[in-house]
Protein backbone atom coordinates (compact mmCIF):
# COMPACT_ATOMS: atom_id res chain seq x y z
CA UNK A 1 0.00 0.00 0.00
CA UNK A 2 1.57 3.24 -1.15
CA UNK A 3 1.72 6.51 0.68
CA UNK A 4 1.87 9.97 -0.83
CA UNK A 5 4.67 11.15 1.38
CA UNK A 6 8.22 10.62 0.14
CA UNK A 7 11.06 12.14 2.09
CA UNK A 8 13.03 13.89 -0.65
CA UNK A 9 16.44 13.26 0.86
CA UNK A 10 18.05 11.58 3.79
CA UNK A 11 18.37 14.43 6.30
CA UNK A 12 21.36 12.73 7.88
CA UNK A 13 23.29 12.66 4.61
CA UNK A 14 22.46 16.25 3.83
CA UNK A 15 23.58 17.46 7.24
CA UNK A 16 26.81 15.48 7.42
CA UNK A 17 28.87 17.87 5.29
CA UNK A 18 28.23 20.79 7.60
CA UNK A 19 28.44 18.73 10.77
CA UNK A 20 31.85 17.26 9.96
CA UNK A 21 33.33 20.47 8.53
CA UNK A 22 32.98 22.75 11.53
CA UNK A 23 35.54 22.90 14.37
CA UNK A 24 34.28 20.34 16.85
CA UNK A 25 34.52 22.74 19.79
CA UNK A 26 32.01 25.02 18.04
CA UNK A 27 29.26 22.42 18.00
CA UNK A 28 26.35 23.61 20.16
CA UNK A 29 23.58 21.05 20.37
CA UNK A 30 21.29 23.47 22.20
CA UNK A 31 20.93 25.55 19.01
CA UNK A 32 17.23 25.43 18.04
CA UNK A 33 18.02 25.44 14.32
CA UNK A 34 19.46 21.94 14.58
CA UNK A 35 16.09 20.78 15.91
CA UNK A 36 13.70 22.55 13.55
CA UNK A 37 15.80 21.41 10.57
CA UNK A 38 16.15 17.86 11.98
CA UNK A 39 19.90 17.95 11.26
CA UNK A 40 21.07 17.25 14.82
CA UNK A 41 21.56 13.57 13.93
CA UNK A 42 24.71 14.28 11.95
CA UNK A 43 26.26 16.33 14.74
CA UNK A 44 25.52 13.67 17.32
CA UNK A 45 26.95 11.01 15.04
CA UNK A 46 30.19 12.97 14.89
CA UNK A 47 30.27 13.62 18.65
CA UNK A 48 29.71 9.94 19.44
CA UNK A 49 32.67 9.06 17.23
CA UNK A 50 35.10 11.86 17.98
CA UNK A 51 34.15 13.41 21.33
CA UNK A 52 31.59 11.33 23.19
CA UNK A 53 31.83 13.56 26.25
CA UNK A 54 32.11 16.97 24.61
CA UNK A 55 32.57 20.42 26.08
CA UNK A 56 30.79 23.39 24.56
CA UNK A 57 32.16 26.61 26.04
CA UNK A 58 29.77 28.99 24.33
CA UNK A 59 26.40 27.29 24.48
CA UNK A 60 23.23 29.25 24.01
CA UNK A 61 22.42 28.74 27.70
CA UNK A 62 26.02 28.79 28.89
CA UNK A 63 28.85 26.24 28.91
CA UNK A 64 28.01 22.54 29.20
CA UNK A 65 29.15 18.99 28.65
CA UNK A 66 27.32 16.86 26.10
CA UNK A 67 27.13 13.15 26.95
CA UNK A 68 26.20 11.31 23.77
CA UNK A 69 26.92 7.57 24.23
CA UNK A 70 24.42 5.15 25.76
CA UNK A 71 26.68 3.76 28.46
CA UNK A 72 28.00 7.15 29.57
CA UNK A 73 24.44 8.43 29.80
CA UNK A 74 23.50 5.42 31.89
CA UNK A 75 26.43 6.17 34.19
CA UNK A 76 25.28 9.76 34.76
CA UNK A 77 21.61 8.86 35.11
CA UNK A 78 22.28 6.20 37.75
CA UNK A 79 24.65 8.33 39.79
CA UNK A 80 22.38 10.88 41.43
CA UNK A 81 24.85 11.32 44.29
CA UNK A 82 27.30 13.02 41.92
CA UNK A 83 24.96 14.40 39.27
CA UNK A 84 22.26 16.54 40.86
CA UNK A 85 18.84 17.47 39.51
CA UNK A 86 18.31 20.28 42.02
CA UNK A 87 16.37 23.25 40.64
CA UNK A 88 18.56 25.61 42.66
CA UNK A 89 21.60 24.44 40.72
CA UNK A 90 19.77 24.88 37.42
CA UNK A 91 17.44 21.89 37.34
CA UNK A 92 16.96 19.32 34.60
CA UNK A 93 17.11 21.22 31.31
CA UNK A 94 19.99 22.81 29.42
CA UNK A 95 18.47 26.16 30.15
CA UNK A 96 18.80 26.97 33.87
CA UNK A 97 15.57 27.29 35.77
CA UNK A 98 14.99 31.01 36.45
CA UNK A 99 16.40 31.47 39.92
CA UNK A 100 13.87 34.20 40.69
CA UNK A 101 10.97 31.96 39.60
CA UNK A 102 11.88 28.53 40.86
CA UNK A 103 9.25 25.89 40.36
CA UNK A 104 10.14 23.10 42.78
CA UNK A 105 9.06 19.77 41.27
CA UNK A 106 10.18 16.32 42.23
CA UNK A 107 12.02 15.68 38.96
CA UNK A 108 14.20 18.69 39.83
CA UNK A 109 14.94 17.54 43.38
CA UNK A 110 17.44 15.16 44.89
CA UNK A 111 16.68 12.56 47.56
CA UNK A 112 15.24 12.47 50.15
CA UNK A 113 12.57 15.05 49.24
CA UNK A 114 12.34 13.74 45.68
CA UNK A 115 11.48 10.28 46.95
CA UNK A 116 8.56 11.21 49.18
CA UNK A 117 6.96 13.55 46.65
CA UNK A 118 7.29 11.08 43.80
CA UNK A 119 5.71 8.40 45.94
CA UNK A 120 2.70 10.63 46.55
CA UNK A 121 1.71 10.60 42.87
CA UNK A 122 3.04 7.26 41.64
CA UNK A 123 -0.03 5.20 42.72
CA UNK A 124 -2.00 6.77 39.86
CA UNK A 125 0.04 4.71 37.41
CA UNK A 126 0.02 1.50 39.49
CA UNK A 127 -1.13 -1.59 37.56
CA UNK A 128 -4.62 -1.68 39.07
CA UNK A 129 -5.25 1.94 38.20
CA UNK A 130 -3.86 1.52 34.69
CA UNK A 131 -6.50 -1.13 34.06
CA UNK A 132 -9.21 1.36 35.03
CA UNK A 133 -7.68 4.08 32.87
CA UNK A 134 -7.38 1.78 29.88
CA UNK A 135 -11.15 1.54 29.53
CA UNK A 136 -11.58 5.31 29.70
CA UNK A 137 -8.73 6.05 27.30
CA UNK A 138 -10.02 3.58 24.76
CA UNK A 139 -13.53 5.02 24.80
CA UNK A 140 -12.17 8.50 24.29
CA UNK A 141 -9.78 7.45 21.56
CA UNK A 142 -12.62 5.70 19.74
CA UNK A 143 -14.69 8.87 19.82
CA UNK A 144 -11.81 10.97 18.48
CA UNK A 145 -11.14 8.52 15.66
CA UNK A 146 -14.80 8.14 14.74
CA UNK A 147 -15.06 11.88 14.17
CA UNK A 148 -12.02 12.24 11.89
CA UNK A 149 -12.63 13.47 8.35
CA UNK A 150 -12.20 10.96 5.53
CA UNK A 151 -10.42 11.78 2.29
CA UNK A 152 -9.58 15.33 3.23
CA UNK A 153 -6.35 16.76 4.65
CA UNK A 154 -6.20 17.55 8.37
CA UNK A 155 -3.58 18.23 11.03
CA UNK A 156 -2.90 15.02 12.94
CA UNK A 157 -1.13 16.90 15.74
CA UNK A 158 -4.16 19.00 16.59
CA UNK A 159 -6.99 16.58 15.86
CA UNK A 160 -5.47 13.45 17.35
CA UNK A 161 -2.21 13.80 19.26
CA UNK A 162 -3.06 16.91 21.26
CA UNK A 163 -6.71 16.05 21.74
CA UNK A 164 -6.01 12.56 22.99
CA UNK A 165 -3.24 13.46 25.42
CA UNK A 166 -5.17 16.45 26.69
CA UNK A 167 -8.21 14.31 27.39
CA UNK A 168 -5.95 11.86 29.17
CA UNK A 169 -4.51 14.57 31.38
CA UNK A 170 -7.93 16.00 32.14
CA UNK A 171 -8.91 12.52 33.25
CA UNK A 172 -5.88 12.11 35.52
CA UNK A 173 -6.51 15.48 37.18
CA UNK A 174 -10.30 15.15 37.05
CA UNK A 175 -10.05 18.55 35.39
CA UNK A 176 -13.14 20.46 34.14
CA UNK A 177 -13.71 18.91 30.73
CA UNK A 178 -14.68 22.01 28.76
CA UNK A 179 -11.53 23.81 29.93
CA UNK A 180 -9.15 20.99 29.08
CA UNK A 181 -7.24 22.82 26.33
CA UNK A 182 -5.97 25.12 29.05
CA UNK A 183 -3.78 22.16 30.04
CA UNK A 184 -2.28 22.10 26.55
CA UNK A 185 -1.69 25.84 26.68
CA UNK A 186 0.00 25.69 30.09
CA UNK A 187 2.14 22.75 29.04
CA UNK A 188 3.29 24.53 25.90
CA UNK A 189 3.93 27.73 27.85
CA UNK A 190 6.01 25.93 30.45
CA UNK A 191 8.42 24.52 27.89
CA UNK A 192 8.41 27.39 25.37
CA UNK A 193 11.77 29.10 24.99
CA UNK A 194 11.50 32.83 25.64
CA UNK A 195 14.02 33.50 22.90
CA UNK A 196 11.79 32.08 20.17
CA UNK A 197 9.80 34.77 18.31
CA UNK A 198 6.11 34.46 19.02
CA UNK A 199 6.58 32.75 22.37
CA UNK A 200 5.63 34.57 25.60
CA UNK A 201 8.44 36.58 27.18
CA UNK A 202 9.57 35.95 30.74
CA UNK A 203 6.99 38.24 32.30
CA UNK A 204 4.13 36.90 30.19
CA UNK A 205 5.20 33.34 30.81
CA UNK A 206 5.23 33.81 34.57
CA UNK A 207 1.81 35.48 34.46
CA UNK A 208 0.36 32.54 32.49
CA UNK A 209 1.83 30.00 34.88
CA UNK A 210 0.44 31.89 37.86
CA UNK A 211 -3.00 31.75 36.21
CA UNK A 212 -2.46 28.01 36.03
CA UNK A 213 -1.68 27.99 39.74
CA UNK A 214 -4.83 29.98 40.56
CA UNK A 215 -6.99 27.63 38.55
CA UNK A 216 -5.52 24.57 40.22
CA UNK A 217 -5.68 26.17 43.66
CA UNK A 218 -9.45 26.33 43.28
CA UNK A 219 -9.49 22.63 42.43
CA UNK A 220 -7.16 21.86 45.36
CA UNK A 221 -9.44 23.66 47.77
CA UNK A 222 -12.44 21.68 46.56
CA UNK A 223 -10.65 18.35 46.84
CA UNK A 224 -8.84 18.89 50.12
CA UNK A 225 -12.23 19.34 51.76
CA UNK A 226 -13.70 16.28 50.07
CA UNK A 227 -12.95 12.61 50.80
CA UNK A 228 -9.76 11.29 49.12
CA UNK A 229 -10.31 10.36 45.48
CA UNK A 230 -8.23 8.75 42.73
CA UNK A 231 -7.23 11.88 40.81
CA UNK A 232 -3.79 13.47 41.04
CA UNK A 233 -4.95 16.65 42.77
CA UNK A 234 -6.81 14.77 45.45
CA UNK A 235 -3.83 12.45 45.91
CA UNK A 236 -1.49 15.39 46.48
CA UNK A 237 -4.00 17.21 48.68
CA UNK A 238 -4.36 14.22 51.00
CA UNK A 239 -0.86 12.71 51.05
CA UNK A 240 1.20 13.77 54.10
CA UNK A 241 4.26 14.24 51.85
CA UNK A 242 2.55 16.79 49.63
CA UNK A 243 -0.46 18.22 51.44
CA UNK A 244 1.54 21.09 52.95
CA UNK A 245 3.34 22.09 49.77
CA UNK A 246 3.95 25.79 49.26
CA UNK A 247 2.01 27.27 46.30
CA UNK A 248 5.04 27.38 44.01
CA UNK A 249 5.84 23.79 44.86
CA UNK A 250 2.29 22.80 43.97
CA UNK A 251 2.66 24.71 40.70
CA UNK A 252 6.01 23.08 40.01
CA UNK A 253 4.70 19.57 40.47
CA UNK A 254 1.62 20.37 38.39
CA UNK A 255 3.78 21.61 35.54
CA UNK A 256 5.87 18.47 35.81
CA UNK A 257 2.82 16.24 35.57
CA UNK A 258 1.23 18.30 32.80
CA UNK A 259 4.36 18.43 30.65
CA UNK A 260 5.29 14.85 31.49
CA UNK A 261 1.88 13.55 30.48
CA UNK A 262 1.32 15.83 27.54
CA UNK A 263 4.22 16.79 25.30
CA UNK A 264 5.83 13.42 25.41
CA UNK A 265 2.96 11.16 24.47
CA UNK A 266 1.66 13.75 22.02
CA UNK A 267 4.87 13.70 20.05
CA UNK A 268 5.16 9.92 20.16
CA UNK A 269 1.64 9.62 18.73
CA UNK A 270 2.63 11.91 15.87
CA UNK A 271 6.06 10.36 15.45
CA UNK A 272 4.69 6.84 15.11
CA UNK A 273 2.53 7.78 12.14
CA UNK A 274 5.39 9.65 10.52
CA UNK A 275 7.83 6.73 10.96
CA UNK A 276 5.41 4.22 9.46
CA UNK A 277 4.97 6.47 6.44
CA UNK A 278 8.72 6.84 6.10
CA UNK A 279 9.11 3.07 6.35
CA UNK A 280 6.37 1.48 4.21
CA UNK A 281 7.76 -2.01 4.72
CA UNK A 282 7.31 -1.67 8.47
CA UNK A 283 3.77 -0.34 7.93
CA UNK A 284 3.04 -3.44 5.84
CA UNK A 285 4.48 -5.70 8.56
CA UNK A 286 2.15 -4.05 11.03
CA UNK A 287 -0.90 -4.47 8.80
CA UNK A 288 0.00 -8.11 8.29
CA UNK A 289 0.44 -8.70 11.98
CA UNK A 290 -1.19 -6.18 14.35
CA UNK A 291 0.22 -8.11 17.31
CA UNK A 292 3.48 -6.29 16.54
CA UNK A 293 1.96 -3.22 18.22
CA UNK A 294 3.41 -4.65 21.42
CA UNK A 295 7.01 -4.24 20.26
CA UNK A 296 6.33 -1.28 17.97
CA UNK A 297 5.24 0.95 20.82
CA UNK A 298 8.58 1.01 22.67
CA UNK A 299 10.34 1.30 19.30
CA UNK A 300 8.31 4.44 18.56
CA UNK A 301 9.33 5.85 21.95
CA UNK A 302 12.99 5.09 21.23
CA UNK A 303 12.93 6.41 17.71
CA UNK A 304 11.08 9.57 18.67
CA UNK A 305 12.83 10.30 22.00
CA UNK A 306 10.22 12.96 22.83
CA UNK A 307 12.47 14.62 25.39
CA UNK A 308 15.83 15.03 23.69
CA UNK A 309 17.80 15.50 26.87
CA UNK A 310 17.94 15.75 30.63
CA UNK A 311 20.49 17.86 32.41
CA UNK A 312 22.38 17.39 35.66
CA UNK A 313 24.83 19.51 37.63
CA UNK A 314 28.02 17.95 39.01
CA UNK A 315 28.19 18.08 42.81
CA UNK A 316 31.89 17.22 42.83
CA UNK A 317 34.85 16.80 40.48
CA UNK A 318 34.53 13.55 38.60
CA UNK A 319 35.77 11.76 35.49
CA UNK A 320 33.37 10.72 32.76
CA UNK A 321 34.39 9.14 29.48
CA UNK A 322 37.98 10.22 30.17
CA UNK A 323 36.99 13.87 30.63
CA UNK A 324 37.52 15.83 33.83
CA UNK A 325 34.17 17.22 34.96
CA UNK A 326 34.40 19.97 37.57
CA UNK A 327 32.08 20.57 40.48
CA UNK A 328 29.29 22.88 39.29
CA UNK A 329 29.55 21.89 35.63
CA UNK A 330 26.38 21.50 33.61
CA UNK A 331 26.13 17.99 32.16
CA UNK A 332 23.60 17.19 29.44
CA UNK A 333 22.57 13.61 28.75
CA UNK A 334 21.41 13.50 25.14
CA UNK A 335 18.95 10.61 25.24
CA UNK A 336 18.24 11.23 21.58
CA UNK A 337 21.88 10.46 20.76
CA UNK A 338 22.28 7.50 23.13
CA UNK A 339 19.23 5.96 21.46
CA UNK A 340 21.20 5.90 18.18
CA UNK A 341 24.39 4.44 19.68
CA UNK A 342 25.34 1.47 17.53
CA UNK A 343 27.49 0.01 20.32
CA UNK A 344 24.33 -0.82 22.25
CA UNK A 345 21.48 -0.80 19.74
CA UNK A 346 21.68 -2.79 16.53
CA UNK A 347 20.99 -0.77 13.36
CA UNK A 348 20.02 2.17 15.55
CA UNK A 349 19.08 4.55 12.73
CA UNK A 350 16.42 2.18 11.46
CA UNK A 351 12.83 2.04 12.63
CA UNK A 352 12.18 -1.66 13.20
CA UNK A 353 8.86 -2.59 14.77
CA UNK A 354 9.80 -6.11 15.84
CA UNK A 355 13.06 -5.66 17.74
CA UNK A 356 14.04 -8.39 20.18
CA UNK A 357 14.52 -6.04 23.16
CA UNK A 358 12.58 -2.91 22.21
CA UNK A 359 12.55 -1.44 25.69
CA UNK A 360 16.30 -1.07 25.68
CA UNK A 361 16.24 2.68 25.11
CA UNK A 362 16.90 5.83 27.08
CA UNK A 363 13.75 7.81 26.32
CA UNK A 364 12.30 7.35 29.82
CA UNK A 365 15.63 7.90 31.53
CA UNK A 366 17.09 5.46 34.04
CA UNK A 367 17.72 5.60 37.77
CA UNK A 368 15.57 7.28 40.39
CA UNK A 369 14.18 9.89 37.98
CA UNK A 370 12.99 7.33 35.45
CA UNK A 371 9.66 8.39 33.97
CA UNK A 372 6.90 7.57 36.44
CA UNK A 373 4.33 7.34 33.64
CA UNK A 374 6.21 5.08 31.23
CA UNK A 375 3.72 2.23 31.27
CA UNK A 376 0.81 4.67 30.95
CA UNK A 377 2.49 6.24 27.94
CA UNK A 378 2.97 2.83 26.35
CA UNK A 379 -0.62 1.94 27.06
CA UNK A 380 -1.90 5.09 25.36
CA UNK A 381 0.19 4.40 22.27
CA UNK A 382 -0.96 0.80 22.21
CA UNK A 383 -4.61 1.85 22.30
CA UNK A 384 -4.05 4.45 19.58
CA UNK A 385 -2.58 1.90 17.19
CA UNK A 386 -5.09 -0.83 18.01
CA UNK A 387 -7.95 1.54 17.28
CA UNK A 388 -6.32 2.89 14.11
CA UNK A 389 -5.69 -0.57 12.67
CA UNK A 390 -9.28 -1.61 13.38
CA UNK A 391 -10.44 1.25 11.18
CA UNK A 392 -7.95 2.03 8.42
CA UNK A 393 -5.14 0.17 6.69
CA UNK A 394 -3.41 3.43 5.85
CA UNK A 395 -3.22 7.00 7.02
CA UNK A 396 -1.17 9.03 4.59
CA UNK A 397 1.29 11.70 5.65
CA UNK A 398 1.03 14.45 3.03
CA UNK A 399 4.07 16.59 3.71
CA UNK A 400 7.06 16.92 6.01
CA UNK A 401 6.14 17.89 9.58
CA UNK A 402 6.77 21.23 11.25
CA UNK A 403 9.08 20.67 14.20
CA UNK A 404 9.17 22.33 17.62
CA UNK A 405 12.02 24.86 17.97
CA UNK A 406 13.48 23.29 21.11
CA UNK A 407 16.45 21.19 22.11
CA UNK A 408 14.37 19.78 24.96
CA UNK A 409 10.90 18.97 23.63
CA UNK A 410 11.61 17.03 20.45
CA UNK A 411 8.30 17.22 18.72
CA UNK A 412 5.94 18.36 16.03
CA UNK A 413 3.78 21.42 15.61
CA UNK A 414 1.95 20.18 12.56
CA UNK A 415 1.62 17.01 10.51
CA UNK A 416 -0.83 17.10 7.62
CA UNK A 417 -2.40 13.74 6.82
CA UNK A 418 -5.29 12.18 4.91
CA UNK A 419 -7.27 9.04 5.50
CA UNK A 420 -8.06 7.55 2.07
CA UNK A 421 -11.73 6.65 1.55
CA UNK B 1 24.88 -24.77 36.13
CA UNK B 2 22.49 -24.02 38.94
CA UNK B 3 18.71 -24.17 39.11
CA UNK B 4 16.39 -21.30 39.99
CA UNK B 5 12.61 -21.44 40.17
CA UNK B 6 10.46 -18.39 39.49
CA UNK B 7 6.91 -18.43 40.82
CA UNK B 8 4.47 -16.02 39.20
CA UNK B 9 1.86 -14.17 41.25
CA UNK B 10 -0.68 -16.61 39.76
CA UNK B 11 1.28 -19.53 41.19
CA UNK B 12 2.73 -20.76 37.88
CA UNK B 13 6.25 -22.09 38.35
CA UNK B 14 9.18 -21.87 35.95
CA UNK B 15 12.45 -23.67 36.71
CA UNK B 16 15.51 -22.87 34.64
CA UNK B 17 19.12 -24.04 34.75
CA UNK B 18 21.64 -21.31 34.13
CA UNK B 19 25.40 -20.85 34.20
CA UNK B 20 26.89 -19.59 37.42
CA UNK B 21 27.32 -15.83 37.31
CA UNK B 22 24.05 -15.30 35.43
CA UNK B 23 21.78 -12.76 37.10
CA UNK B 24 18.23 -13.76 37.95
CA UNK B 25 16.98 -11.09 35.56
CA UNK B 26 19.02 -12.56 32.68
CA UNK B 27 17.98 -16.06 33.71
CA UNK B 28 14.32 -15.12 33.36
CA UNK B 29 14.54 -12.94 30.24
CA UNK B 30 16.76 -15.30 28.24
CA UNK B 31 14.60 -18.31 29.10
CA UNK B 32 11.29 -16.67 28.31
CA UNK B 33 10.04 -16.62 31.90
CA UNK B 34 7.16 -14.12 31.89
CA UNK B 35 6.86 -11.38 34.48
CA UNK B 36 10.40 -10.00 34.48
CA UNK B 37 10.99 -7.03 32.19
CA UNK B 38 14.58 -5.90 32.82
CA UNK B 39 14.23 -2.72 30.75
CA UNK B 40 17.64 -1.31 31.71
CA UNK B 41 19.55 -4.46 30.82
CA UNK B 42 20.85 -5.13 34.32
CA UNK B 43 22.06 -1.73 35.48
CA UNK B 44 19.94 -1.55 38.63
CA UNK B 45 18.27 1.43 37.01
CA UNK B 46 14.63 0.64 36.23
CA UNK B 47 13.23 -1.68 38.93
CA UNK B 48 11.41 -3.89 36.41
CA UNK B 49 12.97 -7.16 37.61
CA UNK B 50 11.40 -6.96 41.05
CA UNK B 51 11.24 -10.30 42.88
CA UNK B 52 10.73 -11.60 46.42
CA UNK B 53 13.34 -13.78 48.08
CA UNK B 54 12.05 -15.89 50.96
CA UNK B 55 13.75 -15.37 54.28
CA UNK B 56 15.36 -18.81 54.23
CA UNK B 57 17.33 -17.84 51.14
CA UNK B 58 18.06 -14.24 52.11
CA UNK B 59 21.25 -15.09 54.00
CA UNK B 60 22.70 -16.56 50.81
CA UNK B 61 21.49 -13.95 48.34
CA UNK B 62 22.74 -11.03 50.42
CA UNK B 63 21.08 -7.67 51.09
CA UNK B 64 19.82 -4.83 48.92
CA UNK B 65 22.52 -2.41 47.83
CA UNK B 66 21.98 1.30 48.36
CA UNK B 67 21.09 1.91 44.71
CA UNK B 68 18.85 -1.13 44.68
CA UNK B 69 17.03 0.20 47.71
CA UNK B 70 16.64 3.59 46.02
CA UNK B 71 15.13 1.99 42.90
CA UNK B 72 12.82 -0.28 44.90
CA UNK B 73 11.43 2.82 46.60
CA UNK B 74 9.36 3.34 43.46
CA UNK B 75 8.32 -0.20 42.67
CA UNK B 76 4.84 -1.50 43.33
CA UNK B 77 4.12 -3.90 46.21
CA UNK B 78 7.53 -3.69 47.86
CA UNK B 79 8.06 -5.92 50.89
CA UNK B 80 11.05 -6.45 53.19
CA UNK B 81 11.95 -9.48 51.03
CA UNK B 82 11.98 -7.44 47.80
CA UNK B 83 15.07 -7.55 45.59
CA UNK B 84 16.00 -6.71 42.04
CA UNK B 85 16.77 -9.81 40.01
CA UNK B 86 19.64 -8.15 38.19
CA UNK B 87 21.50 -7.76 41.47
CA UNK B 88 21.51 -11.45 42.41
CA UNK B 89 23.89 -13.70 40.50
CA UNK B 90 23.54 -17.46 40.45
CA UNK B 91 26.19 -19.64 42.06
CA UNK B 92 26.56 -23.16 43.37
CA UNK B 93 25.49 -21.90 46.79
CA UNK B 94 22.20 -20.67 45.30
CA UNK B 95 21.41 -23.92 43.46
CA UNK B 96 17.71 -24.63 44.06
CA UNK B 97 16.81 -21.00 44.77
CA UNK B 98 13.10 -20.17 44.71
CA UNK B 99 11.89 -16.61 44.13
CA UNK B 100 8.40 -15.17 43.74
CA UNK B 101 7.31 -12.42 41.37
CA UNK B 102 4.89 -9.53 41.89
CA UNK B 103 1.65 -9.23 39.92
CA UNK B 104 3.23 -6.61 37.66
CA UNK B 105 6.54 -4.81 37.30
CA UNK B 106 4.92 -1.37 37.57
Amino acid sequence: MATAFKPTEDPLDAARAAAYAMPIEDIDMTDNDLWTSNTHWAYFERLRKEAPVHYCANGRFGPYWSVTKYKDIMQVDTNHGVFSSDAHLGGITARDMDQDFILPMFIAMDPPKHDVQRKAVSPIVAPANLAVLEVLIRERAQKIFNELPINEPFDWVDRVSIELTTQMLATLFDFPWEDRRKLTFWSDTATAGEEVPGNPNKQEREAILLECLMYFTKLWNERVNAPPAGDLISMMAHDPATRNMAPMEYLGNLILLIVGGNDTTRNSITGGLLFLNENPREYQKLRDNPALIETMVPEIVRYQTPLAHMRRTALQDTVLGGQQIKKGDRVIMWYVSGNRDEEVIERPNEFIIDRARPRQHLSFGFGIHRCVGNRLAEMQLKIVWEEILKRWPLIEVLEAPERVPSAFVKGYQKLMVRIPS
Amino acid sequence: MSRVTFIEASGAEHSVDVADGTSLMEAAVSNGVPGIDGDCGGNCACATCHIYVDARWAAKTGEQTEMEHAMLEFAEGVEPTSRLGCQIHMSHALDGLVVRMPAAQH
